[in-house]
């Protein structure tokens, strides 16, 4: 379920450029700002930068519990686990991230896609309300994690609301939140009291399971688009609804929309997509980004449980110490 | 100086009444003894000043008027015209009883003697003397009026008062417009000045002091504003302007180009200083002083909760605050509770103040002007930044919210975005009642436009949003490399157009700025936060903010734990939630009671002429496609002022077709006025008009001039407004619901009058008839002389009714007009008894906004009310320029006992079409031994044999009763 990752960037001021005065500050405790200095970029330039990620291990109910919205062959337990691994692995050991790695849950075979128990955008995270009530439970583990890296919480009670985290996507400027089984205005009108400072755009998602079953950001101003009808649909909602004007990019496999980008200070752009060897034609399309670092992983398994890239990690930019 | 023309004599006359005031002016006059011989008295008078050869002098003050009347009208009687002459004898009637009515006559004598040099020298001209010292006694009989009224009721209430006041007011002002039109047709000497009345304005400023400054009361309100942004020493003032709050929770915009008393109904003159346009990158602003009272705008709004903010954002603005208000940080002087005292947020944390001061310590270094610079750029990037919010419902019902910004029309359901219209994507804007509707481009796969409409709680909400769309989207959008400079709007109903420079234009003239950076102190916040915090503004704010909040989002926020963030818990509201101190009912009041007051009714005068009107393209309603056709062409309207060069031909066409619609909304509708004028006017389709008018004894305003009398008041209420952002004639316009639009226009007058009408009852009283008469009668005269002045008026009605016409001339009227060129004089037959009837009412057709002299009360107010609907645009375009060059004018009057016709030929040529209209009145003057429904009658049907293909566009019947001044209070 939630496919898609929790808010992608945090922005922060302080990595922005400040121009002149607001240096990051040095101290121990010091305040993570909204956005980054005056004129300098602001947000958006700090689009994708990330210091802690959050994930889960799988446990073995995923592959005969975990929900999926077709039936299909069966989950390769050992396989999933190796390409959650590799995935893990590209965080922690290439691109540096600090991740926090929950244990499994067997009471919660769909436990490994953190994204949608947590919103997290700059210093404040909202927890969500998933809208499979089996999930629910997803969001106490999280919490806990999320109080540990000193985060303004914020938790969606209202028993009303529903919120998958996959529906929600943050594009450094605003919030497009997809209205889907899972996630309702209700749970979209929270978020948007969450995050006050940005917009949130509402996106009718009828085919797919979240927003981010077929999209993504792919670069700081550039949004990750499938080619099916749908997601060019929703495409375009996005674009009316936006005051800014967002480039796309445009692959052949709605699945291989959604993608990671990260913006890693020694790397710059980087870009977890889908292998060659599962979509190919999208990752040629991929490829031709040319100043991102490319990583490609293989997401298979989890895919026949409706798991995306982006599904299995809440990524924080954590400007301020602990 | 006295001796010369007729009304001049009277003017003299009042002069003598007043005696120590006449010897200053006329040292002459003053030695003369009552009784004296005239004949000497008039050599005497011949030698000193007047060159004038005329024996003509008034009698002294003490002979008997009727002496005095007779052998004035006889001395003076051959250098008049023969209309004039008429004229005279009925004006001399009365002047005693006028004077003796009148409180103090000083002024009107200082004006008097001014007007007479000018006389003096210009004899050659004289009936265009006469022409103009008509005009300036109507304006002494302003002025009289008005002194009287302020001086005979000191005591009373301060919203009457203004009332009566402003009527006066506008009045004068329209006087003077006709004196302006005569002066340039003909370059007649000046209307003398007149005492200025002011009024006292208090505007908050952003930083929470008070300026005051005492206005003239007609000022407009660009005077304000300017006074204002000099003595904020404000260059980019464009992004500036001033708020009100008046009859409503909501916030108007003090429209420059209009006068503030016209926009502003009650007393105190109360405004607020604020942004108006947010500028999308502020940093693009040339002076620092704009960025800082940006930033206190900026900061008021967020403390208010009107631009929401998360948690880390209230830090890191206050935390630019404190750098730009305190300067660094400093360990020793600033202890941890320094910051208590700013108010950075709607709910301010203790959690929240530490943040804030933990960031200030990172921003050493940064001058107030930089900090405020960082402070713009990090909160123009909140999403709720310029947004300007309004209540509304949707199709469904659902509440939601307009937000409208510098890109276009944002669509709010609680907190979400749930739509997005950019300017260029929206073909047309428009409100009708408390509807909005915006056209849409149709999407891209899709091939029909399609309009959306919203319910706002009322028909000013929807006028306001409607305006502030057109302001924003000029401001935004036009003269922008996006938008041809040619992209028009247009507007129907109402006339209002933004007025001020566009970004893009005050962007180029802030270039030019050239002056050292200025110094200012900036005010610290504490101020600002404080007042917030204790002021009953603030705390209502918040509370209808959170009323807000639970209205507009049931079952809201409790969900949300705030604690743990100290988020601020306040929603945004719409900033028409700001709490405003002169929050009233009023306007509930106002619709409500429409029907209650007036004494207005529709008439079916003239059975068949339903059919003509249909046969006429440009009847309202009747033939939506016509319309349409007009609406397309009509495509160039409003920008002009904008785009000052490419103003053509068609925007005069479409400002006449504007006027032709109002007219037509008013068509067939006797109005009765009962309160104190009466009058009746059948205005007939054709281009005929045929006023059929009682005129009490007293009753001045009921002149047919009153279609002059337009108010620019007017746009403030209309009901109605289109506003096309781009592509010119393109579209159809869709106006089915024209009738509808109508009958809102027609509730719209209602409500004005009511609105009189309920400060009339309270000052219903009997007045001496002969003061009025006395107006009257000078007003008449002014009317026959003034004709040219007029003929803009006319010319514009006519527009009104031959619409697309035009090309043909009509003079289908001339050979069946008796006279041409003769003398008007109406008989103006008192009438003490109320023409007909009064019932239902359906609209007050118009009527003038003269005050006559007796009346000062709400007679007055009612008429202008009337008034406002038509006219007010044309002395718009007019002074745009826009006006067409009149070719010919002829006036044709024929008489009975109690009926005067008159017919008015004009030709007009504007924007290279030429017009002919032709225009006849019929004013039927009488007392109670008149049957003024068969008066009426038959004058239409007189009218009716001549020009078989007439309409009557209005009939109006104006009863007046006697008011006596002293129980106005």
């Amino acid at each position: 379920m939630g496919r898609g990752r929790a808010a992608g960037g945090a922005l922060s001021a302080a990595g922005a450029g400040g121009g002149g005065s607001r240096a990051e500050p040095g101290r121990s405790d010091p305040p993570a700002s909204p956005r980054s200095m005056a004129g300098l970029g602001g947000g958006p330039a700090a689009f994708g930068r990330c210091t802690h990620a959050v994930v889960r291990a799988l446990p073995e109910s995923l592959c005969r519990q975990a929900l999926r919205s077709t039936a299909g062959p069966e989950v390769d337990f050992a396989r999933a686990e190796r390409e959650h691994q590799l995935y893990v692995g590209v965080l922690r050991g290439k691109l540096g991230l600090q991740v926090l790695e929950l244990p499994a849950d067997e009471s919660l075979p769909d436990c490994v896609f953190v994204e949608d128990a947590a919103v997290v955008c700059e210093e404040t995270a909202l927890l969500t309300r998933p809208g499979a009530p089996s999930r629910r439970k997803e969001v106490e583990a999280m919490k806990r994690v999320l109080e540990s890296l000193n985060l303004n919480m914020v938790e969606m009670v209202d028993e009303n609301a529903t919120l998958d985290g996959g529906d929600v996507l943050f594009t450094g400027r605003e919030f497009f939140v997809g209205l889907s089984k899972r996630t309702n205005q209700r749970g979209a009108e929270i978020l948007a009291d969450t995050f006050k400072d940005y917009a949130v755009s509402t996106v009718p998602v009828h085919d797919s399971l979240h927003l981010k079953s077929f999209c993504s950001m792919a670069g700081p101003n550039l949004i990750a688009i499938g080619s099916s009808e749908a997601a060019q649909k929703a495409l375009k909602t996005m674009q009316q609804m936006s005051d800014h004007r967002y480039d796309k990019l445009t692959v052949p496999d709605d699945a291989a929309a959604n993608c990671i980008y990260l913006n890693i200070p020694s790397k710059g752009h980087v870009l977890l997509h889908r292998a060659p060897e599962e979509y190919p034609e999208s990752a040629k399309v991929f490829e031709k980004l040319k100043d991102h670092m490319l990583i490609p992983i293989a997401n298979t398994e989890l895919e026949k449980v409706d798991g995306a890239l982006t599904c299995c990690s809440v990524l924080i930019n954590k400007t301020s110490e602990l | 100086m006295t001796t010369e023309v007729g009304s001049e004599t009277e003017v003299k006359k009042d002069a003598e009444q007043v005696g120590p005031d006449k010897a200053k002016g006329k040292p002459e006059e003053a030695s003369e003894t009552p009784g004296n011989d005239k004949s000497r008295k008039a050599s005497s008078e011949e030698t000193q000043d007047s060159p004038v050869p005329a024996p003509t002098s008034p009698s002294s003050p003490s002979s008997q008027k009727k002496e005095k009347d007779s052998s004035e009208s006889k001395g003076i009687s051959r250098f008049l015209p023969p209309w004039l002459k008429k004229q005279k004898s009925y004006t001399l009637a009365e002047p005693k009883d006028e004077s003796k009515k009148r409180a103090t006559g000083e002024e009107q004598v200082a004006e008097e003697s001014e007007s007479h040099p000018s006389e003096g020298m210009a004899q050659p001209k004289r009936s265009l003397e006469t022409v103009a010292e008509n005009n300036a006694k109507a304006d002494d009989k302003e002025e009289k009026h008005s002194v009287s009224s302020a001086e005979t009721q000191p005591a009373k209430e301060d919203g009457k008062e203004m009332e009566v006041e402003k009527v006066t007011e506008e009045k004068e002002e329209k006087e003077k417009r006709e004196t302006k039109e005569v002066q340039t047709a003909e370059s007649i000497p000046q209307k003398p000045p007149k005492k200025i009345k002011t009024v006292q304005c208090k505007v908050v400023l952003l930083d929470g002091t008070e300026y005051s400054c005492d206005l003239e009361k007609k000022a407009k309100g660009q005077i304000l504003f300017d006074k204002v942004c000099e003595h904020l020493n404000l260059l980019e003032k464009d992004y500036f302007g001033l708020l009100f709050y008046e009859n409503s929770d909501q916030k108007n915009w003090l429209d420059s180009s209009k006068e503030i008393k016209r926009q502003i109904r009650s007393l105190p003159w109360l405004f607020t200083f604020n942004v108006k346009f947010y500028p999308p990158d502020p940093s693009q602003l040339t002076e620092d002083i704009t960025r800082y009272f940006l930033c206190l705008q900026l900061r008021q709004d967020i403390a208010s909760g009107r631009l929401p903010c998360s948690f880390v954002t209230h830090a890191l603005l206050g935390s630019y605050t404190l750098q730009a208000e305190m300067g660094d940080h400093d360990p020793d002087e600033h202890r941890s509770d320094y910051i208590s005292d700013f108010q950075f947020a709607p709910n301010q944390t203790q959690e929240m103040e530490e943040k804030v001061a933990e960031l200030h310590k990172t921003h050493r270094g940064l001058t107030p002007a930089q900090a405020d610079s960082q402070f713009l750029e990090n909160a123009k990037r909140l999403s709720m930044y310029g947004v300007d919010l309004h209540h509304a419902k949707d199709s469904e019902g659902v509440d939601i919210m307009l937000g409208v910004c510098a890109n276009g029309l944002l669509i709010y359901k609680d907190r979400l975005r749930i739509n997005r219209f950019a300017w260029p994507k929206i073909l047309k804007i428009s409100y009708k009642r408390s509807n909005f509707y915006i056209k849409v481009r149709p999407a891209e796969l899709e091939q029909f436009e399609s309009t959306i409409g919203f319910k706002l709680p009322n028909h000013r909400a929807a006028k306001r949003l409607w305006k502030v769309c057109v302001e924003h989207h000029t401001f935004f959008r036009l003269l922008s490399p996006e938008q041809p400079p040619k992209s028009k709007f247009l507007t129907l109903g109402s006339k209002f157009r933004y007025s001020g420079r566009t970004q893009a234009q005050t962007r180029q003239a802030s270039n030019l700025i050239d002056r050292p950076a200025p110094y200012f102190e900036r005010s610290s916040s504490k101020r600002v936060s404080r007042s917030l915090d204790g002021a009953p503004m603030s705390i209502s704010d918040q509370s209808l903010l959170r009323d807000f909040r639970t209205r507009g989002q049931p079952g809201g926020d409790k969900i949300i734990d705030l604690a743990a963030a100290g988020e601020a818990k306040l929603k945004e509201g719409g900033r028409e939630d700001d709490g405003s101190p002169l929050k009233t009912p009023q306007l509930e009041l106002i619709q409500d009671g429409k029907k209650k007051g007036d004494h207005i009714f529709q008439v079916k005068t003239l059975p068949g002429k339903e059919k003509q009107w249909t046969a006429m393209p440009s009847i309202a309603g009747t033939k939506p496609e016509e319309t349409d056709k007009k609406h397309a062409s009509r495509a160039e309207g409003p920008c002009t002022e904008v785009s000052n060069a490419d103003k053509s031909s068609h925007e005069t066409l479409d400002i006449v077709e504007e006027k032709k619609q109002a007219e037509v909304g008013i068509e067939e509708t006797l109005v009765i006025d009962e309160t104190n004028k009466g009058k009746i006017q059948v205005a007939t389709d054709a281009g005929e008009t045929c006023k059929v008018e009682h005129l009490p004894k007293k009753d001045s305003s009921s002149l047919p001039s009153d279609s002059s009398s337009s108010s620019s008041s007017e746009s403030e209420d209309e009901e109605v407004g289109e506003y096309q952002p781009h592509h010119r004639a393109v579209e159809e316009v869709i106006r089915e619901e024209q009738e509808e639009e109508e009958d809102v226009k027609r509730k719209e007058h209602e409500e004005k009058i009511q609105h009189v009408e309920a400060t009339l009852e309270v000052s219903q009283l009997t007045v001496p008839a002969e003061c009025t008469q006395v107006a009257a009668e000078d007003l008449v005269q002014e009317n026959a002389t003034a004709i040219p002045t007029e003929e803009k008026n006319l010319s514009e009605e006519i527009k009104q009714d031959l619409g697309e016409e035009k090309e043909e001339e009509q003079l289908k009227l001339n050979g069946d007009v008796s006279h041409v060129d003769t003398d008007v004089s109406p008989q103006i037959i008192c009438c003490s008894e109320p023409p007909v009837v009064k019932t239902e009412m359906v609209t007050i057709s118009d009527a003038t906004q003269r005050t006559e002299i007796s009346t000062k009360e709400v007679p007055i107010v009612q008429t202008e009310t009337k008034t406002i609907t038509y006219e007010s645009p044309q002395f718009d375009g007019s002074a745009g320029g826009g006006a067409g060059v009149l070719l010919s004018a002829q006036t044709i009057t024929s008489e009975s006992i109690s009926t005067t016709t008159t017919t008015h030929i004009t030709k007009m040529v504007k924007g290279g079409v030429s017009e002919t209209r032709i225009e006849k009145r019929i004013v039927i003057t009488g007392d109670a031994d008149i049957d003024h429904d068969e008066a009426l009658a038959q004058a239409i049907k007189e009218a009716k044999e001549q020009h078989p293909d007439m309409s009557v566009t209005r009939v109006v019947v104006h009863k007046e009763t006697e008011l006596a001044e002293e129980d106005e209070d």
